[in-house]
């Protein structure tokens, strides 16, 4: 039984989604490739070499595969797809984009999301918004999956796997124009084992920066709920919840967030959760293990200063 | 240009599902249903390029029971100009939506295809890609802005870290993110003109599509319940507690 896994690189470096999925793979069993499709990513190659319990690196090195579009990565996956029982990836952006059009060109089904592996055909899942988890039993001869990486723990750096080249370049009716990131210095949300969240509550985007004091205090990640986003107040990439980000943090702390179904699908899982709001009915206080009734304004520059 | 737009009925967003107690599914009985968030957004681009002068005609297709017309009545009432039903009592995996779409579509021969990026019940983010791929369209998902001219779509997506843009021509598949726009309500006049357009109902059969198994649910479950928590009179209080109970700072 051989597992492809689709590594997870923005070129330069390899993220640690990529060594959480590989800790799926070996929980399901067998030999596990990695493929590292990109361009100029020799960095995110030694990374993959590295990671326990890869036993072959395979690497797509070429000017077609810089951006990752789903369009020729899939083609290129199909092509190498012969060998492999089980394809995975992240429910990345870039996993969630290419793995559905490289199980239909296979004919089979995907299982998006995996929290958990039961058995080698069997698999964990939530649905509505985490509100239910299905068990389900592939029944297709090749395994789709994309993994939620918050629910698994990260592979080791102990490994010492060999680099093979692939030479296969897929061309695309895409074109990529251009790319916008949002530059942070904290750390990223999906690996965080802080994440300090704003919602509604904070009225305005300045009003993020005594977040950000905690952040740094915590060296914390900052999140935000889709309302936040909607006002404006801070970037869609730092959104939590069914329709953003799903984390599960050591820490996770709310603040002027009301606790929508919606939110608490992309939180509910974290270690620890904290509520900070001034409405004692919030719907948030029932999933936190410590609740604060108070005004944040003065709570949040209170707890920066104790720490 | 042409526009087909695939439809959703789901459990509305805000209500809070239960699993059934033998385990076998969620219970949706006598549940709030309505047009699933991510298909509204796609039905109202979709309108909006009609509105703009770029699209002709938009069609609005859904697959399920008979029920589902109610989320095609609304999809015409929001200004979709005709729909089709494509009737099946069975609940299918997205690869066989993806293929009676592809049906779907050759019938049509739709420039643009845009979809939701996923169904908040089963949460998969799949059927557009699929549709892409049967199709061997471009896609573009997760898309917070669609721009269309004679070269074809240029979308700019959400993804991890930021945004992307993207060009390809058409025909191509567009899923669309929460960002693209802010829907509309469908006036009563709206909703009145809307039983009056046409609707098609036709079966998998009709279509010559043939499905197969993919896979079983096993079990449904609810997810572990949170020990309730609880709660503190002062930051200071909240400080001991993370520090000396929860030992996480």
């Amino acid at each position: 039984m051989a597992i492809l896994v689709l590594a997870e690189h923005d070129n330069a470096s390899l993220k640690l989604d990529t060594a959480k999925v590989v800790s799926a793979a070996v929980a399901i069993g067998g030999d596990v490739h990695v493929l590292v499709a990109g361009s100029d990513c020799a960095a995110a190659v030694s990374a993959a070499q590295a990671l326990t319990g890869v036993s072959k690196v395979l690497v797509a090195d070429a000017t077609a595969y810089q951006a990752q579009m789903a369009e020729n990565l899939s083609a290129l996956v199909l092509n190498l797809a012969g060998d492999y029982e089980y394809i995975v990836a992240a429910a990345s952006s870039v996993g969630k984009d290419t793995l559905p059009r490289v199980a239909a060109l296979l004919d089979v089904a995907q299982i998006s999301e995996v929290i958990e592996v039961v058995s080698a055909d069997t698999f964990v899942r939530p649905i509505y918004a985490g509100s239910a988890l299905a068990t389900v039993q592939s029944l297709d001869d090749k395994k789709v999956l994309t993994v939620r990486t918050s629910a698994f723990d990260a592979a080791g750096n102990e490994g010492s796997a060999e680099a093979v080249a692939v030479d296969f370049v897929a061309e695309a009716k895409t074109e990529f124009v251009s790319q916008t990131l949002t530059e942070s210095e904290r750390p990223e949300l999906g690996s965080a084992g802080v994440i300090v969240s704003g919602g509604r509550g904070m009225g305005s985007g300045e009003n993020f920066a005594i977040l950000e004091a905690l952040a740094d205090k915590m060296t914390a990640a900052v999140g935000a709920s889709r309302a936040a986003v909607d006002a404006g107040f801070v970037p869609n990439d730092l959104q939590v919840g069914q329709t953003g980000k799903i984390v599960a943090p050591d820490l996770y702390i709310a603040v002027g967030i009301s606790g929508a179904i919606q939110h608490l699908a992309g939180m509910k899982d974290s270690k620890v959760i904290v509520a900070i709001n001034k409405d004692p009915e919030a719907p948030i206080f029932q999933v936190a293990d410590y609740g604060l009734e108070a005004d944040l304004f003065d709570a949040i520059p209170e707890l920066t200063n104790l720490l | 240009m042409k526009v087909l737009v695939p439809v959703k009925r789901v459990v509305d967003a805000n209500v809070k599902v239960r699993v059934k107690a033998d385990n076998t599914n969620v219970d949706t009985a006598n549940l709030k249903m309505a047009l699933n968030p991510f298909c509204e957004i796609a039905v109202e681009e979709a309108v909006r390029l009609k509105e703009a002068g770029s699209a002709t005609e938009v069609v609005v297709v859904s697959i399920g029971a008979k029920a589902v017309q109610e989320q095609l009545r609304t999809s015409m009432a929001l200004g979709a100009d005709r729909a089709i039903h494509v009737q099946t009592d069975e609940e299918l995996v997205p690869l066989s939506i993806a293929k009676i779409l592809k049906a779907v579509q050759e019938k049509e021969q739709a420039d643009l295809v845009i979809f939701g990026k996923q169904s908040i019940d089963g949460d998969n983010n799949q059927t557009g890609q699929m549709l892409a791929a049967l199709t061997q369209m471009p896609q573009a998902t997760f898309a917070s802005e669609l721009k269309l001219s004679a070269e074809g779509a240029e979308v700019t997506r959400e993804v991890d870290g930021g945004l992307q843009t993207l060009k390809m021509p058409l025909p191509a598949v567009v899923t669309a993110d929460l960002r693209l726009n802010e829907p509309r309500y469908a006036s009563l006049p709206n909703i009145m003109k809307a039983k009056r357009k046409p609707l098609e109902t036709l079966s998998i059969d009709d279509l010559g599509v043939s499905l197969k198994a993919h896979q079983n649910i096993v079990k449904v479950t609810p997810p572990a319940e949170r020990q309730a928590g609880i709660m503190v009179s002062s930051v200071a209080e909240l400080v001991e507690k993370l520090k000396n109970e929860a030992k996480v700072i």
